[in-house]
């Protein structure tokens, strides 16, 4: 695509730009609103209720209005906030969780950049997210702030290490941090994703299964910590921090940590997608290939994409609506005492397992 | 060097969602860790007791009505107990039946609340819903029998206000059997989740001769593993007529008297109220139910303490008479009031959000308090 759009614009740089931007607009800020109203949907369906039901059919209008009605408001900032701080911070936030979208591949065609190092990219944008809270807590002069923010920055660094470690025993396996070329090796049927072991035939694959099953698990525990979900929605607790972090903001601001809550959901549902399930290739063939028409198969690609990533934002909201909270320090305890040993167990076991 | 650190003093209310109502709790904390805690009260107060003088006897029912307003008709029987008591007015069997009737589903309703909304402050929403469906079953019982769905003004001083509605025991005992198997889901959904038992179980510990000599009663003092419950010890009405048990706290799975103890004492006592109204519906006399209202109450002169046992604990009526047909004093022993003491207790050494687990499993509600 990206020749195309060079061929379009004439231009190399402009060519970058709109490519390395086309997911966010494509698809992203669709996405966001989307996952907002199904969100309210999937808890009300949940505990026996509607949801919202009256600004268009079932309410699919709702996000939309709701928006609207933010954007409207007036920008509130009390007196005592640094006023530099408080008003860079959500616009850090939404760009460390909606830049992420950026490496990651939709489709053979459809891709913003890739670049070789996209894993590391993705981490070290996603961390951005951190300086962003940080500064919303602090700046905002309000104990509830401050506490949030405290916890949120603990948390998120914490679980940053299993996530990295996860991470890193995955790229020795693939020997990539191309994400685009980590997709490709997971090609054709669903028995060559990296959740049963990968490509390559042998006892090293078979090996690896349980191994890629508890990283798996590990790597879907610690990302729904780094994106605030709950059971670790710890920074956000409404029943005891009002709404931590962003206590103080109001209107748009506070959408746009709403809107890059739900993006950093996406985001990490779809990094696991790519680490373990195939990324953006079908688990069955394509009806493009059978049918002999080539421009179908990035389209089909894209929705499996889609569906993957969306089933595990699915499976975040059920899990919000369904568990109660952790405390802090249990947090931590389930970070530094269980996730990381066993997430350094599986990167010597898979270190042994490749070099034979 | 050592780094200059000092506590900080945190507001929690009287404005934050989970301190049920208007509670200011002054928090000294060290970073996340609780020094102090001092709770202010005091916002919602209405002058119950001053009023009550300027009132006659039937007129105060409506003001009971809305100290512990989740558990109404309890504090409109436990008025018209101490009146009647004051007065020796004997009362028609059929309003007893109907009274215990409604007491107990009312006690169900007001556990519903406390349940869900102690799911709410631990971070599990559904339960919550799930809790209010079934209050919702309850107060649609109510609102048939006397029009009123929060605030009742039922119970009458000699009787009732009305006569219960002719679909009153089918629906009643449609709810019953609709009610047991949600206990068992919500036991599933959040009593025996091990997240829900890690932050509930050894948090907040209550030791039986503490919570004796603070004062507490009602679920509190049962989770401590002391068995004293008004119905069984001081009966009133014709509560010894029935068969049912006093579950007490036994910390299946932390230390006797925690707060998951407190939390699951009141699922066991909606098991029992249940067993309470399957023996009553089926026995309801035929009656009159004004039979016994006075035409002018004036009890003599003399004073009286009378107590019930409320959904929140013991709330007791002083009623101090001049012969008049107004009372010269009503006093009330509010079970919250009592109950919030032990808070400050209860709370030292703990993190703020146990601070949280510990307010709602007391379960207090502020218009009794403030009154």
């Amino acid at each position: 695509m990206y020749e195309f759009l060079v061929d379009l614009l004439g231009n190399n740089i402009a060519a970058f730009f709109v490519a390395a931007s086309l997911p966010l607009f494509l698809f992203i800020l669709p996405y966001a609103l989307f996952a907002v109203l199904a969100e309210r949907k999937v808890s009300a369906h949940m505990q026996d209720r509607l949801g919202p039901m009256r600004t268009g059919f079932h309410g699919i209008l709702q996000t939309i209005a709701d928006i609207f009605k933010l954007i409207q408001k007036e920008n509130i900032r009390s007196s005592q906030t640094d006023k530099i701080l408080f008003n860079t911070a959500p616009y850090l936030v939404f760009m460390g969780s909606f830049a992420a979208f950026a490496a990651l591949p939709f489709s053979s065609w459809f891709m913003g950049t890739s670049i070789d190092v996209g894993l590391f990219y993705f981490l070290a944008i996603s961390s951005f997210v951190v300086a962003g809270i940080l500064m919303a807590g602090w700046s905002s002069n309000n104990k509830y702030s401050l506490l949030g923010a405290m916890r949120s920055v603990s948390q998120i660094i914490s679980y940053e290490i299993p996530t990295a470690i996860i991470v890193l025993t995955m790229v020795m396996i693939t020997g990539s941090l191309n994400l685009d070329t980590i997709s490709d090796q997971q090609t054709s049927s669903f028995w060559n994703w990296y959740i049963f072991g990968g490509a390559e035939l042998g006892l090293g694959k078979f090996l690896l299964i349980p191994l890629m099953l508890a990283s798996f698990i590990i790597i879907f525990i610690s990302t729904l910590a780094e994106v605030n979900r709950t059971p670790f929605d710890i920074p956000e607790a409404e029943s005891e921090l009002v709404a931590g972090f962003f206590t103080e903001y109001s209107g748009m601001k506070f959408a746009m940590f709403f809107l890059a809550e739900y993006a950093n959901m996406l985001a990490v549902s779809f990094l696991v997608t790519v680490l373990f399930f195939g990324g953006y290739h079908s688990p069955i063939g394509y009806l493009g290939n059978s049918f002999g028409i080539e421009w179908l198969v990035p389209m089909e690609q894209f929705l499996w994409f889609s569906t993957k990533g969306l089933t595990f934002v699915f499976v975040q909201m059920w899990l919000r609506w369904t568990l109660p909270r952790l405390r802090v320090d249990q947090l931590m305890t389930v970070c530094w005492k269980y996730l990381i040993p066993y997430s350094v167990a599986i990167l010597l076991l898979v270190g042994l397992i490749t070099l034979i | 060097m050592a780094i200059k650190t000092e506590e900080m003093v945190l507001n929690m209310g009287p404005q934050h969602p989970s301190t049920h109502g208007v509670l200011r709790l002054e928090l000294d904390l060290e970073g996340e860790l609780v020094l102090d805690v001092k709770p202010h009260i005091g916002y919602l107060h209405r002058c119950f007791e001053k009023h009550c003088e300027a009132m006659t006897y039937p007129q105060v029912v409506p003001y009971t009505d809305r100290m512990d307003y989740l558990a109404s008709m309890s504090n409109n029987f436990g008025y018209a107990v101490a009146v009647e008591r004051l007065m020796g007015i004997e009362v028609p069997e059929r309003v007893e039946y109907i009274r215990v009737i409604m007491a107990e589903l009312q006690r169900i309703a007001s556990h519903a609340v406390a349940l869900g909304t102690y799911g709410v402050d631990i971070g599990a929403f559904t339960p919550f819903l799930f809790l209010f469906a079934e209050r919702e079953k309850i107060l649609t019982i109510f609102e048939d029998t006397c029009g009123a769905r929060l605030l009742y003004n039922y119970i009458w001083v000699g009787g009732l206000s009305h006569d219960i509605h002719p679909d009153f025991v089918r629906k009643t005992k449609q709810f019953v059997q609709e009610f047991k198997p949600r206990i068992t889901e919500l036991n599933n959904l959040l009593s025996y989740n091990k997240i829900f038992v890690e932050r509930t179980a050894n948090i907040g510990i209550l030791p039986a001769d503490v919570a004796i000599n603070y004062g507490m009663t009602g679920p509190n003092l049962r989770a401590s593993g002391v068995k004293w419950d008004l119905r069984k010890d001081d009966p009133y009405s014709i509560y010894d007529r029935f068969d049912f048990d006093i579950p007490v706290g036994e910390g299946l799975y932390g230390t006797v008297g925690d707060s998951w103890d407190r939390y699951y004492l009141r699922v066991l006592e909606m098991e029992q109220s249940l067993r309470i109204i399957e023996q009553a519906i089926d026995n309801i006399p035929e009656g009159d139910v004004h039979e016994a209202v006075p035409k002018r109450i004036k009890p003599p002169k003399g004073s009286i303490y009378s107590r019930v046992e409320n959904p929140k604990g013991e709330l007791g009526y002083f009623i101090i008479s001049d012969g008049s047909l107004n009372p010269f004093r009503v006093k009330v022993r509010a079970p919250s009031f009592v109950n919030m003491e032990v808070f400050n207790e209860l709370c030292k050494g703990h993190f703020v959000a146990d601070i949280i687990t510990i307010l709602g499993s007391i379960d207090v509600v502020l218009g009794e308090i403030d009154r």
